[in-house]
């Protein structure tokens, strides 16, 4: 155990100022040095991708890493539902301040208060960025920007570009990082994935990849380090998350003593297609937006058998409406997949596994009519019966809750800097800024504001420190003793020749983290996660299956080192769910809950940050604690009543 | 139901092709056909045989990761879907299945049906973006876009650079990928100081890795967006256009 100090910088001045006083305190690179910077960046989908299109047009010289083969299929592009900012441009009451305090109290109070509102701050600047860049967002008849509404807030401060709102972002920022490209200060490597962060003196002075093609080991050196490598929710197997995404570079970096913070705050979102059987790949979402038109419910009777549209108002159970009358179908999604789980259990699913709700456009179709419903919604209905085989015009879909983001991740101070100097984590890989539970349409906003707009300012503070002094050359030993251990370990898991395919493993350790690590948890079920997950590890090292050699093109190999990763992650999640004996957010225990069965916090114990520093595979983990300071906002039980 | 997949395998760039014979059996309705593959593909891993690899990564038609010909059709035979959002329900019991990669010259085999477009995103790093350096934009309700203008830009926009328009077209031409990001950033105010400039710079670095449009059209019935070739025909014109218009005078209106 070392002596880390868990100091997360922020600013001294009153809460609106400290962004402004950090930009002038912040040691800066004057704009001639810049270009005697080399910046590694990992990963390509907002965060990464505004970084690197910012950080060049500055002047820095990046090297941009990602293991697709193109910088635009990032995960982000996935994003439907629109991106948060509090530009009031409906005049209904918003501002910074309350995009600041919603994002605080969905969160459930689990967040740090300077870092939020700084990103509320950078939201508007965003919206005009990306409206500049050509973001063809969706707009009002007079030309200008249209909004809609998200879970979690009264006002409807969402911009968005049809269905496909991260699509058309993230190929904005692919775009402005292409210009760079062409103009030679982005310098773009595909295809390559990143295996080890190289520390040297204490400091990330490079990573370790593989070409995914030759299955080259190389090195890459640089001044500083920075990882926008997206989420883990891919820990349960079944997830909205793209098939390729996974923990593997904010763990291999976790190994190196970068801290990792509230792993086991996972979001599950409520509007998911069911799972239909066994061989299910992921799960697709449907998008919150839905849920401004949508209506909630599942039958009065258990044992209902009629088609959705036969059953008259009075045998519904709008449970959502019923439960939280000033919100309705628009609370947090924490609080809608919870609502539904209850429904679940007490036996009133929907559909032919009984795992499911109804979301229901029939009054919203009356109401507007099709077109109307047509316009805002038509991909993602189109998407349903595709799917489905059903028409959602005709009957109302069927949900499902379904893990969907990870609002754990690494710690960073306000600088977005990890535990290792030089080393920076950005989007979702960070913890930053969501606490307990992220709003939606918050995650493209948090990715775009690290990327554009503070890691561009923060991280000359760390660099200006170093200039004159040259990246590490990557035949130094730190850089060779890194390759050896990752080629070790590929050696190694090629070696075992079993019989299983690395998938198993991963369906199996799905199957324990959304049984015990889900949407309830409780004390014996986390302990029996985690010797679950141990169990499955050791059979892994003992029975994984890896054809083919680490000199080709192996995606069977990318997925098992992939998988590695997760057995040891997983372990890490439950252990961290398993100390916070409060409910909060996403993190729901059974055993901290109020008479009427909402979520109960616990302040007096757990308002702090847990932080953990890796020991080895299977010991006992750390903990740290960054305590939480709320100075503008008053701590109270979450209410959407 | 149980299906037979004829597999194109390659083992790398450089090296000779073959098809390999794998069963598919107890297949599911509700199945993707990745998902079909998957199965396939665990079963070969189990026997120590190596699976063929193929790419995808959102299956759900928005990262353009995925895409090969099924039967000789980019992506299938169904109309605006991507290789990832085709069902198993599609096809019947006892079905020969023919995978193959894109085959185009811009577009090398990797291994078997994975093939390298990063052509693609030197077409993009040419001209396909407004120059905005980040903290300089104006208030984003300064400059309306009519909603019509917006709508067709979305149109335009909504391309997933999956490839499948070269794959179909008999000379291998990128004109429908190419021209939908010109129309996309063409139409739009913003896009507009750099026009021209743009549509030279696109097209001529296509033309270094694709074949000429001839006008067949198969692109646009192969294209999983249904991205219409009339972005072809904006696109022809402004490049026509580019080579007499005095830029000094693009402030002007009309
Ligand atoms: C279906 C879906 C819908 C969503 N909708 C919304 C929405 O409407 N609004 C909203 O705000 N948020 C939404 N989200 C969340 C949001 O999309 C993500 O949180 C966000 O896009 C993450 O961006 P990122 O840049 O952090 O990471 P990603 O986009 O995941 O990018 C990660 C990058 O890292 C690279 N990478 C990872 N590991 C390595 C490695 N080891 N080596 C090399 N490269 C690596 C990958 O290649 C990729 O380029 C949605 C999420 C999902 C799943
Ligand atoms: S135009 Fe259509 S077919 Fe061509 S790359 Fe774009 S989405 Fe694919
Ligand atoms: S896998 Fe993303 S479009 Fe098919």
């Amino acid at each position: 155990m070392s002596n880390i100090v868990l100091d997360a910088k922020v600013p001294e001045g009153p809460l609106e100022e400290k962004w402004s006083n950090a930009r002038f305190d912040l040691k800066l690179v004057n704009p001639a040095n810049k270009r005697k910077y080399e910046i590694l960046i990992i990963g390509s989908g907002l965060a990464g991708a505004s970084a690197a299109a910012t950080l060049g047009e500055l002047g820095y010289n990046v090297t941009m890493i990602t293991y697709h083969d193109s910088p635009r299929r990032a995960h982000s592009i996935a994003a439907q539902g629109g991106i948060n900012a509090a530009k009031n441009y409906h005049n209904d009451g918003d501002s910074i301040f309350r995009l600041f305090y919603d994002t605080i109290k969905g969160g459930d109070y689990r967040s740090r208060e300077a870092n939020v509102y700084r990103l509320a701050e950078v939201s508007n600047e965003i919206i005009d960025q990306t409206a500049a860049q050509g973001v063809p967002y969706g707009r009002e008849y007079g030309g200008l920007l249209d909004n809609r509404s998200f879970g979690g807030a009264q006002v409807s401060r969402t911009f968005y570009s049809r269905g496909a709102t991260g699509q058309q972002l993230l190929l904005g920022a692919y775009q402005a990082m292409a210009r760079q490209i062409e103009l030679g200060k982005v310098k773009l490597y595909n295809r390559m994935e990143m295996l080890d962060v190289v520390v040297h003196e204490g400091r990330a002075v490079g990573v370790v990849a593989r070409d995914l093609i030759t299955g080259e080991i190389r090195s890459f050196s640089g001044h500083a380090v920075v990882l926008a490598t997206g989420g883990y929710a891919n820990a349960y197997y079944l997830s909205t998350m793209a098939m390729m995404c996974n923990g593997t570079a904010v763990w291999r970096a976790h190994k190196h003593g970068a801290l990792f913070a509230n792993p086991s705050f996972t979001q599950i979102h409520p509007t998911a297609i069911p799972a239909s059987e066994e061989f299910q790949s992921k799960l697709t979402l449907m998008s919150e937006s839905l849920r401004n038109d949508g209506r909630i419910w599942v039958p009065k009777d258990k044992n209902e058998t009629r088609s959705p549209d036969q059953i008259p108002e009075a045998e519904r159970d709008y449970f959502l409406e019923r439960r939280y009358p000033a919100f309705g179908n628009l609370v947090p999604r924490d609080v809608a997949s919870r609502a539904a789980k209850v429904m679940f259990d007490e036996g009133y699913g929907v559909g032919p596994l009984k795992n499911g709700v109804y979301l229901d456009f029939a009054e919203a179709i009356g109401r507007l009519g099709k077109d109307v419903i047509e316009q805002r919604y038509g991909n993602l209905f189109e998407m349903y019966e595709r799917i489905t085989d059903e028409n959602p015009y005709k009957v109302p879909m069927r949900i499902y809750p379904a893990p969907h983001y990870t609002m754990g991740g690494l710690w960073v101070d306000y600088h977005l800097m990890t535990t290792i100097p030089g080393l920076y984590a950005i989007g979702e890989a960070n913890f930053s800024d969501h606490g307990g539970n992220r709003l939606g349409a918050s995650a493209l906003m948090q990715g775009l504001a690290d990327g554009y707009f503070v890691l561009p300012n923060t991280i000359g503070d760390y660099l200006s420190d170093q200039l004159g002094t040259d990246p590490i050359p990557t035949d130094h030993a730190a850089f060779k003793t890194g390759e050896k251990a990752v080629k070790d370990q590929i050696d190694e898991l090629i070696a075992i020749n079993g019989t299983r395919s690395p998938d198993y493993f991963h369906r199996e350790l799905g199957k324990v983290m959304i049984a015990e690590v889900g949407m309830a948890r409780n004390e014996d079920g986390l302990k029996r996660a985690i010797s679950e997950i141990r169990r499955l590890r050791d059979e892994f090292h003992k029975d994984v299956k890896v054809t083919g050699s680490n000199e080709s093109f192996n995606q069977t190999l990318e997925k098992a080192g992939r998988v590695a990763d997760f057995l040891e992650l997983a372990e890490l999640m439950a252990i961290d769910a398993l100390n916070r004996r409060e409910s909060c957010g996403g993190h729901f225990r059974e055993e901290s809950r109020t008479p009427e069965g909402e979520a109960l916090r616990d302040d007096e114990n757990y308002a702090y940050v847990a932080a953990w520093e890796f020991n080895g595979v299977g010991e006992e983990p750390t903990l740290h604690k960054e305590q939480l300071v709320f100075e503008n906002v008053e701590l109270a039980q979450r209410s959407y009543k | 139901m149980d299906v037979t997949l004829k597999v194109w395998r390659q083992d790398g760039p450089e090296a000779p092709g073959r098809f390999e014979t794998y069963e598919a059996t107890d297949i599911s309705d509700h199945m993707s056909f990745l998902e079909m593959c998957d199965i396939v593909n665990e079963k070969l891993v189990e026997r120590g045989i190596e699976p063929f690899s193929i790419d995808s990564d959102c299956r759900e038609g928005i990262c353009g990761m995925c895409g090969i010909m099924i039967n000789g059709h980019p992506h299938g035979d169904q109309l605006g879907t991507a290789t990832c959002q085709l069902h198993m329900r599609k096809f019947s019991d006892g079905d020969e299945i023919v995978l193959e990669p894109w085959k185009a010259t811009g577009f090398p085999v990797i291994r078997d049906l994975v093939v390298d477009r990063s052509s693609f995103d030197r077409i993009i790093e040419a001209g396909g973006y407004i120059t905005v350096p980040t903290g300089s934009a104006p208030d984003a309700n300064m400059v309306p876009v009519p909603k019509a203008v917006a709508d067709v830009a979305f149109d335009a926009a909504a391309c997933i650079g999956c490839g499948a328009c070269v794959a179909a077209c008999p000379n291998s031409a990128a004109q429908l990928f190419t021209s939908a990001k010109l129309a996309q950033l063409n139409m739009v105010p913003q896009g507009q100081p750099e026009r021209y400039d743009r549509v030279v710079a696109m097209v001529d670095t296509m033309e270094e890795f694709f074949g000429s449009c001839t006008n067949h059209g198969e692109c646009e019935a192969a294209c999983p967006k249904s991205i219409t070739i009339d972005f072809i025909a904006m696109m022809n014109k402004d490049y026509i256009k580019a080579k007499f218009k005095n830029r000094r005078l693009l402030g002007q209106k009309a």
